[in-house]
């Protein structure tokens, strides 16, 4: 495959497809890895995959027994790989490697790894999970060195803040939680509980914060999901962003798909000219749409050939990368086609 | 069909010893008595008396993520397989109370009934039956009722449990008759006007109702129907029921047990299901919603067999404990199974093809599998078997000849599919 030539600005109306890769199983999370050059993604069959953006050569990283549905994360020396399973654990990947291994695993969820992140500076590792827990661990030798206790439910996602000195994880009924770094004590907490409905007639809770992202200075973090669910069995609800001014812990906008999409926000990031990207899963398919946060629906929305399961930016800000249902990974440009 | 009047003819309505002594007989197992009435407060357990309890997991449970996991294949799903108390049985990791309790239970993994249709499935697996145009046939806990139930009962014979609804009856009983349809305790709750009226005295609750027993037969010297029969009978039960009104009341139970079963509904309501067989109701149904999962099954099935597994691992035990297993037949059931293939919602739709259905207890032999699926649980690869088997397989496994036949008004009507047989090898 090929990429377009980088150009300095991103457009979003320009977007459009520069690369596909295709994997057997259907893939559920993707991340670029620091350098650009690699993409990633994880996959119903256990495996994550590496492929080499420019040759498209596959590399398969086998160690989980189970999936890896959401949980990947990047040192930021690009050197190593964390992801976490839906079997508890995490793996440490030496992903310099021509055949990556397994380099450090720990058990370190009851249940379900829902997410990790990696601090700024690379010192520490946070996990979420199913046991409600929240964690912290030297990203290096992979000891704990802090648990948070406090939310009530299934924890979905957690982002450092860009100053790492706090972090934030949100859960199953959209509560987010801001933690200090060195204490483990709860600093406050957001609402986004539009993300979160009970069904009683299914008798379930249908929801939670599937995508969270902080904006590069901190100063925005967008949590996104599946929003006024009329049919739980079904997953029949809107997409829907909540942005918060962190600083303020107020929501300042609620991002909704103007052409009424039924389906969660899979994957969503904060662009660093000030804009919001979302991938959208579920019912009506795949769709990336754009939106600027003083807006509720969005600039620009592109349809995509199949369900997007998460998204990364790129770190040129100019590509994107969604993993779909069909096995394709695929690479989008944000500026106009090549000539 | 209507339910026609039965007349005084012994041979009119079905009887229950014919059921009861011609397998009775073939089994071994000697002359069946019928216990005595239980007293609502300190329930005297006869073991002669045979149960039936039905956990529905409404919407359809899914094999995959319980009875038959498939893990590492492309079906299979993240979930592992963890081993059971039964060697080289394995099930679901979301099943971990269970897993200790399956050397009292039976899987049976090779159920195709071919229905995806909630209703059509839900009639095909409590009737034993698929749904036709002309015909109605009863639940599974009508026929248990009419055939296992004491005459001299005094609590009906066929409750379902289940959340919201109220206290009435559902019209599954077919031609057995409103007697035998199940009366609904929603949210667990006593049936429904159960309570003597706070301004009306005992004494004159006796006259109002001394008058009514007397119009009634005046009435039905000349006018009898079976209607006018399952009124008067209700009327009776209801009498009776007013008097034993706490067995409903599951806050009896010492607080240690609610904790057991867990506080949620789901336990609540197993609890009650425990409570109302030990005091001589012979078929109940426990609900518990919904696995109708098309979205997002596995988080689903988390928080659902979150609640089930260690609810129904201890009712498994305390059946067990309590004496009550050898006369009580478990079946936990749905209207299908759910599709091998994950869609793109992470959810599963509807199968009827290759399911499972877990039963144990009364009759049936423990720690069993009966059949299997494919590698990816695509298909039945061995012994398969519909509801017609299943229906066979409980009735015979509570002593009921699964081959006799009901009379309705006349007509013969076979109380199982005769095309289908019991599952023999199940059968203890």
């Amino acid at each position: 495959m090929t990429a377009d030539a980088a150009s300095p600005k991103a457009d979003p109306a320009q977007t459009h497809l520069v690369g596909e890769f295709k994997h057997t199983s259907p893939l559920l999370a993707c991340r670029f890895d620091p350098s650009g050059q690699f993409a990633f993604a994880t996959a119903q069959d256990n495996t994550i995959q590496r492929w080499n953006i420019a040759s498209g050569k596959a590399t398969p990283l086998v160690g989980h027994d189970s999936w890896v549905r959401s949980a990947l994360a990047f040192h930021p020396s690009g050197s190593t790989l964390y992801s976490g399973g839906y079997d508890g654990r995490v793996i440490w990947w030496d992903v310099t490697s021509e055949a990556p291994g397994p380099q450090r695993t720990i058990e370190a969820h009851r249940g379900w790894v829902r997410a990790v992140a990696v601090s700024p500076d690379g010192n520490l590792l946070a996990t979420c999970g199913n046991d409600n827990l929240v964690k912290i661990w030297n990203a290096v030798d992979g000891t704990q060195v802090q648990e948070c206790f406090g939310h009530a439910n299934h924890v979905y996602n957690v982002a450092f803040h860009p100053d790492g000195r706090s972090l934030v994880s949100g859960d199953l009924k959209g509560v987010v939680r801001h933690w200090d770094l060195a204490t483990g004590e709860q600093l406050r907490h957001l609402d986004a509980g539009s993300l979160w409905k009970y069904d009683e007639g299914f008798g379930a809770d249908i929801g939670g914060v599937r995508a969270m992202a902080f904006s590069s200075d901190g100063g925005l973090l967008a949590c996104g999901g599946i929003s006024e669910v009329s049919n739980a069995f079904a997953g029949v609800g809107t997409p829907q962003v909540v942005v918060f001014d962190f600083a303020k812990g107020e929501k300042i906008q609620q991002l909704a798909s103007q052409a009424k999409l039924k389906g969660p926000i899979t994957g969503v990031k904060l662009h660093r000219d000030g804009f919001v990207i979302g991938a959208v899963g579920g019912g009506d398919g795949g769709h990336l749409l754009f939106w600027k946060t003083d807006q509720p629906n969005e600039f620009f929305h592109l349809k995509l050939p199949d369900v997007a399961r998460d998204l990364d930016l790129h770190p040129d800000g100019l590509r994107l990368l969604t993993p779909h249902m069909d096995g394709m990974l695929r690479l989008w440009q944000m500026t106009a086609k090549a000539k | 069909m209507k339910c026609h009047y039965a007349c005084q003819s012994p041979e009119h309505l079905f009887e229950r010893r014919k059921f009861l002594g011609t397998v009775a007989g073939a089994a071994g197992l000697g002359t069946m008595s019928f216990p005595h009435l239980l007293g609502a407060a300190m329930p005297e357990l006869n073991a002669s008396q045979k149960h039936i309890i039905i956990v529905w997991l409404a919407g359809g449970l899914s094999q995959l993520e319980s009875w038959d996991p498939k893990p590492k294949t492309d079906t299979g799903g993240p979930f592992r397989a963890i081993p059971t108390s039964v060697p080289g049985t394995h099930i679901s990791e979301l099943l971990p109370y269970t897993a200790k309790q399956m050397h009292h239970l039976s899987i049976v993994r090779s159920v195709n009934t071919k229905e995806d249709d909630h209703g059509k499935g839900h009639y095909c697996m409590t009737t034993g039956r698929r749904q036709e145009p002309v015909a109605d046939y009863p639940h599974l806990g009508a026929v248990g009722a009419k055939v296992l139930a004491p005459e001299t009962s005094p609590l009906p014979g066929h409750i379902h449990i289940a959340r919201g609804g109220g206290g009435g009856t559902t019209n599954n009983a077919a031609f057995l008759g409103p007697k035998f349809a199940s009366i609904m305790l929603g949210n667990g709750n006593p049936p429904q006007n159960t309570a003597r009226q706070a301004n009306l005295t005992e004494a004159d609750d006796a006259k109002r109702n001394a008058f009514r027993m007397q119009v009634n037969n005046q009435f039905a010297r000349r006018r009898r129907t079976a209607e006018s029969d399952a009124f008067t009978s209700s009327f009776e039960q209801a009498q009776q029921l007013m008097e034993r009104r706490e067995v409903f009341d599951v806050s009896k139970e010492p607080a240690a047990e609610l904790e057991r079963y867990g506080t949620h509904e789901f336990g609540r309501h197993c609890l009650l299901a425990r409570r109302l067989v030990e005091h001589g109701v012979s078929c109940v149904q426990v609900h518990h919603s919904n696995y109708d999962t098309h979205n997002e099954n596995f988080d689903f099935h988390i928080e659902q067999l979150g609640e089930f597994d260690r609810t129904f691992a201890t009712l498994v035990e305390d059946l067990v404990q309590r004496g009550l297993w050898k006369s009580t037949l478990l079946v936990v059931m749905s209207e299908f199974g759910r599709t091998p293939k994950i869609n793109r919602n992470f959810g599963r739709d509807h199968w009827g093809s290759a399911w499972s259905v877990v039963l144990g207890g009364c009759g049936i032999q423990p720690g069993a599998v009966i059949g299997k699926t494919n590698d990816n649980g695509t298909a039945v690869a061995d012994r398969q078997v519909d509801h017609g088997h299943l229906f066979h397989t409980y009735l015979r496994a509570v002593g009921v000849d699964s081959t006799a036949k009901f009379d309705a008004g006349g007509r013969s009507i076979p109380i199982a599919d005769p095309a289908a047989e019991p599952i023999q090898e199940l059968l203890s």
